[in-house]
């Protein structure tokens, strides 16, 4: 926000202050403010998702126990365990942070990349075979189970809207924690501040969250 | 706050401001300036009202004859959708928050800038790359689905330009999140010392109400949108009834955000008018806790009346009668505005000037577009209604006859001090009588050519015939409209070269923004602000009496009666 | 009403009632409208800035008026909202006895199947003073069936059916129109009502039916000639099988479901059994009906399905049928009665 310093001579003298606030401790709670009330626009954003989902299997419950047995829990399971983990590593990232240590921010904040990039590659994996298998909705969709072939590709196209909504929102998570590696490692002044970097952790927190309640809802289907 | 009219010295030495401390284009595109970036706004949006109001001319134009006058059935749809996409999307939703909101947000709660000024920055430019995609669909062809989308119509059968067109909603929808952020966020925690929430002016009350809409509403529409557009470019569906999917759950999903959306456009409206009531009645708002918390009770109540767009579309008969109830209950804190806005009048000292005649002709057009409301939101009188040209008139009078008036008036409010200058008074009352009285030629034919049984959306009514002399009335009101509307273009222009110099409170208003110069400078206040009044510290008797003390010859004719009105 | 038409004519049962409502909400709007509007330009006159009047004691609040304005208008909306529930409750509830005619909506026309067989596209005929109810499906995208003389409205949806009843109380030609936005010719997807005397609607019916000669088959006779073609009566005969259940006096019954959850068997349910017929098994069936689903079409659906409305009237629980013999008088199930339920041929 440099752009207008030269207008805000009476501007706090550290330097992560931004030129409209007061203070450090204003510009904290805002950011706080504003990354919740930003996840609650990404609540709404999957509760349309959520939505569909629960009217669908509502409706459709039988195809959709049916259509969820193809999916591969195994990897699933691996998945759900990689991204925990990435949350647990992004904690700690926040807590090194906080505690100014700047390598040990570095190293976390890496080893949450390496976490989600394997997410990534094992949601390729998935993606792939389902593709290859036929059970990706459209022109090509094919179902032998039993059940109407209609409602199982609705069972996959809200796997792979909902899926790959989270997909994108990891993808963008990577890119972030990229910057916000880069910038720790260079000394950028805007993250003097731990607070930066735990708001990046509300963000991954979140989307770790999603990820548990995908997970259960297309992988472990009770019966019935 | 502190009244500082009187002490203004005489500035003739150019003062520095937001606009003129440079003149470079990278300062303006890279600015982080609220008020620069309201600027901004106020031209690319006014650009887009310009491009909605052509197609709104080619549709009356079109309906003078039942069998069209030169364009084909298909141009026609495109036209009415090229319409109701620009003027929802990306004039009346932006409207009144992205200009008057972001120019008067900070300044009314003395803050010196948004709390997240690049994120402003950014919705501008997410804005027009929605502007942009919606260009492009208008260039490769346009889109003919109706501002609505309907699946499975937009999903499976149309061959236009769908999906560019959902990119422009889409992007429209992403500005406005980041701007509804920005405002929550700020409010919430950048108001200057001593300005608690209720000595918050009504106007960022209603901010406030609409950016809580924005932020829960808009998401669900973005995404519902991008549905569409997978399950037409990559077949990832959930609409199509022909795997099972239920085309009606798009309508669902769309109206929880299209239904709040018209109280984005409706509630920023509301709050330049509690503003305009109390400067030019010389009162405070009548029960300001009253109209405050309506704003809330509409944000609230609003997300809980979509269905009553839906009660033809085969939703079971009870789910209609709760949709029903809601719409029913969610006019009320409409209703409490308007009376006290009017009893705000009661006992004031009223000043007649333009942004006055405004908000007076606000009341009158929101009242109709309020009441005729309410043959819509019963479901025995909205099966003959829906989808008819009643509804058109109705959310025209809302939309246009609410929000317009209101953007106008606000817009003629603040104008001398988003630029320092003032308008020719004569130019500007003209325009507003000639917007009230041609929106009503243009509109009242409407209801009663809908009552008849004219659907919307129709190109040709040849099997309609008897219903031409009502369009033919329309269409004739709508050129009055469009010289109302193109007036201002022209003395605001003017006044913005030319103007004489406004002063920092050419009303004589209460207010942070106007305890700052005009136009303010970048930093907004030279010292921060502290706030130990409530809002609207107007007093119409004591004016008056100064005024009588002023002209003591003048003495009343008749004995002052007790007032009885 | 002349050059200057105000309101358009009333030709159902629904549109006296509907108008009444209608003006009372427009008396509440006007007088509202003009209340308010007279207030604010009497104040705007009287408290003009210089005006000479008594402007002491002004209220900044009053809570006993802003609860009286939030009250009343509240009760006046809830007097609005009843009368109007209770309108349209009416208007949803179709008589038993009604007369059922077939609406197909496709883009752009309405094509329409009188129970004897007439077709007609984007005309109907019907007759005076007889309820009327109309099921309705669309091929393509959403439709809405409109008769403004009718003051009735019902959107047509791809996959499900919707129901839309009237019944017209003046002889003449009305506007029928298409009011959901359906794609380019919208404009001209329609045609005309023709609200005939029962006599004429007679004539008008035996005469339509020899005109179209390849059409004359009855709904009921041409879903027949499809439940023969397909051998539903393999699987489906008069009694309960091993291999399909019975469908006589199917419509209307509560059909028990191998999930352990019930359903009323109507039109959807009934078009959903013979589409995807897997996806709700009646209980005690395993899967091994195949899906009709693309192999005929909705018109031959709508055949079928009031053909199987003929087969016998609701019997006793298909349990009892077996242990007692059938009470005496009612119709053999094992004879299907193709006997018209409606109009004679």
């Amino acid at each position: 926000m440099g752009v207008h310093t030269a207008h805000n001579a009476e501007s706090s003298d550290h330097a992560a202050v931004s030129h409209q606030f007061e203070d450090i401790g204003q510009q904290n709670e805002i950011y706080i403010v504003g990354m919740w009330t930003f996840l609650v626009t990404e609540i709404m954003f999957f509760g349309v998702l959520f939505f569909a989902y629960v009217l669908y299997r509502w409706k459709f419950g039988d195809v959709f126990y049916e259509a969820h047995k193809v999916l591969n829990v195994r990897l699933g399971f691996i998945n759900t365990t990689v991204l925990l983990t990435s949350s647990l590593f992004m904690a700690l990232g926040v807590r090194s942070a906080m505690l100014k240590n700047r390598k040990m921010t570095l190293f976390w904040l890496i080893s949450v990349i390496v976490c989600a990039f394997a997410f990534m590659v094992i949601k390729y994996f998935e993606y792939s075979a389902k593709i290859a298998a036929h059970e990706i909705p459209g022109p090509f969709f094919q179902w032998h189970g039993p059940g109407s072939a209609g409602q199982a590709e609705i069972f996959f196209s809200l796997y792979f809207a909902m899926t790959g909504l989270h997909g994108i929102h990891v993808l963008i998570g990577i890119i972030t924690l990229g910057i916000l590696a880069w910038m720790v490692a260079v000394k950028h002044k805007a993250v003097d501040d731990y607070m930066p970097i735990e708001m990046f952790g509300l963000y991954w927190h979140f989307v770790d969250i999603v990820w548990i309640f995908l997970f259960p809802l297309f992988y472990l289907m009770p019966h019935g | 706050m502190k009244e500082e009219t009187n002490s203004m010295p005489a500035h003739d030495a150019p003062q520095v401001n937001y606009l003129n401390w440079s003149h470079t284009v990278k300062s303006w595109l890279l600015t982080g300036d609220h008020k620069r970036i309201a600027m901004l706004y106020l031209i690319s949006v006014s650009a887009f009202f310009l491009v909605g109001s052509a197609a709104a001319g080619l549709i009356r134009l079109e309906l003078t004859s039942p069998r069209g006058v030169l364009l084909e059935n298909e141009t026609y749809n495109k036209i009415f959708t090229m319409h109701g996409v620009v003027m929802v999307f990306f004039f009346l939703i932006p409207a009144i928050p992205a200009i008057l909101g972001n120019f008067l947000v900070p300044l009314m709660i003395g803050a010196r800038d948004l709390a997240f000024p690049r994120l402003n920055l950014l919705s501008w430019y997410v804005y027009m790359a929605g502007g942009v995609c919606a260009v492009i669909a208008m260039m490769t062809g346009g889109v003919d689905t109706g501002w609505t989308f309907y699946t499975p119509y937009s999903s499976m059968y149309s061959k236009s330009q769908v999906v560019w067109a959902i990119c422009g909603a889409f992007f429209a929808g992403f500005s406005s999140i980041f701007t509804g952020i920005n405002f929550i966020v700020t409010i919430h925690k950048m108001r200057a010392p001593g300005l608690t929430w209720f000595r918050l002016p009504l106007f960022v009350w209603a901010q406030y109400a609409t950016s809580v809409i924005m932020i829960l509403g808009t998401p669900v529409i973005a995404i519902t949108l991008l549905l569409v557009v997978v399950e037409r470019t990559l077949h990832i569906g959930i609409f199509d009834p022909k795997l099972g999917g239920d085309p009606v759950l798009f309508q669902h999903l769309f109206w929880f955000y299209s239904h709040p959306a018209v109280y984005i456009m409706i509630l920023p409206s509301m709050g330049v008018i509690s503003e305009l009531m109390a400067c030019f009645s010389r009162k405070r708002v009548f029960g300001y806790s009253f109209v405050a918390f309506s704003s809330l009770a509409i944000a609230a109540l609003g997300f809980l009346v979509w269905g009553h767009h839906m009660f033809v579309s085969s939703q079971s008969m009870y789910q209609g009668m709760v949709f029903s109830i809601i719409s029913t209950v969610v006019a009320v804190p409409s209703a409490i505005k308007v009376f006290n806005w009017t009893a705000t009048m009661y006992k004031g000292s009223i000043r007649l000037e333009t942004p006055m005649y405004y908000a007076l002709g606000f009341l009158g057009l929101f009242l109709i577009g309020g009441l005729t409301g309410l043959y819509l939101s019963s479901m025995a009188t909205d099966i003959h209604l829906h989808d008819t040209y009643f509804v058109v008139a109705h959310f025209h009078y809302v939309m246009v006859g609410g929000t317009i008036m209101g953007y106008l008036g606000g817009l003629h409010f603040w104008w001398p001090k988003m630029t320092g200058r003032l308008y020719s008074e004569f130019w500007g009352r003209l325009s507003a009588i000639l917007v009230f009285l041609g929106f009503n030629a243009t509109f009242m034919p409407q209801f009663v050519v809908g009552y008849l049984g004219m659907p919307r959306r129709y190109h040709y009514y040849y099997l309609m015939p008897e219903f031409q002399i009502w369009h033919v009335l329309s269409s004739f009101g709508s050129i009055l409209l469009a010289v109302g509307f193109m007036l201002p273009a022209f003395y605001l222009t003017w006044s913005y070269l030319k103007g004489p110099k406004a002063g920092p409170n050419p009303w004589n208003a209460t207010g942070l923004e106007w305890t700052t110069q005009s136009p303010p400078m970048s930093h907004n206040f030279d010292e921060p602000p502290i706030v130990t009044e409530e809002a609207y510290a107007y007093d119409a008797e004591a004016e008056e009496a100064e005024d009588i003390e002023e002209a003591p010859a003048a003495k009343p004719a008749h004995a002052p009666k007790p007032a009885g009105g | 009403m002349g050059n200057f038409p105000l309101m358009p004519e009333q030709a159902s049962t629904f549109a006296g009632p509907y108008d009444v409502l209608f003006l009372v909400t427009t008396i509440l709007t006007v007088v509202f409208t003009g209340l308010v509007s007279a207030l604010v330009v009497f104040f705007a006159l009287r408290y003009r800035k210089g005006n000479k009047v008594n402007r002491k004691g002004a209220h900044d609040e009053h809570l006993p008026l802003e609860l009286t304005w939030t009250i009343l208008p509240l009760i006046l909306g809830l007097v609005i909202f009843f009368w109007a529930a209770a309108l349209f409750t009416h208007m949803r509830s179709a008589p038993k006895d009604a007369m059922e005619i077939y609406v197909i909506g496709k883009q752009w026309m309405w094509h329409i199947q009188h129970p004897d067989g007439v077709r007609e596209n984007n005309e109907l005929h019907v007759p005076l003073g007889k309820p009327v109810k109309l099921i309705m499906i669309s091929q393509d995208v959403l439709h809405s069936f409109f008769i403004p003389q009718f003051r009735v409205k019902q959107d047509v949806i791809p996959g499900r059916y919707t129901t839309l009843w009237f019944e017209p109380s003046k002889v003449g030609r009305y506007n029928l129109l298409c009011a959901e936005y359906c794609g380019t010719q919208h404009s001209e997807m329609g045609g005309f009502v023709e609200v005939m005397e029962q006599a004429e609607y007679q004539k008008w019916l035996a005469s339509k039916g020899a005109r179209n000669f390849d059409q004359k088959l009855t709904m009921e006779k041409a879903g027949e000639a499809i439940y023969k073609q397909y051998n539903c009566a393999g699987c489906h005969e008069a009694n309960d099988s091993i291999r399909g259940p019975s469908l006589a006096g199917l419509f209307g019954k509560v059909v028990a479901l191998e999930k352990g959850d019930s359903v009323t068997a109507d039109n959807s349910y009934v078009r959903e059994a013979i589409l995807s017929p897997n996806d709700r098994l009646t209980k005690g069936y395993i899967a091994s009906m195949p899906t009709y689903k693309g192999q005929i079409t909705e018109e031959q659906t709508l055949q079928l399905m009031a053909h199987i409305k003929t087969l016998g009237v609701a019997q006793p629980k298909p349990t009892m049928a077996p242990a007692v013999s059938p009470p005496a008088g009612s119709t053999d199930p094992s004879v299907p009665d193709v006997r018209p339920t409606g109009t004679p041929e």
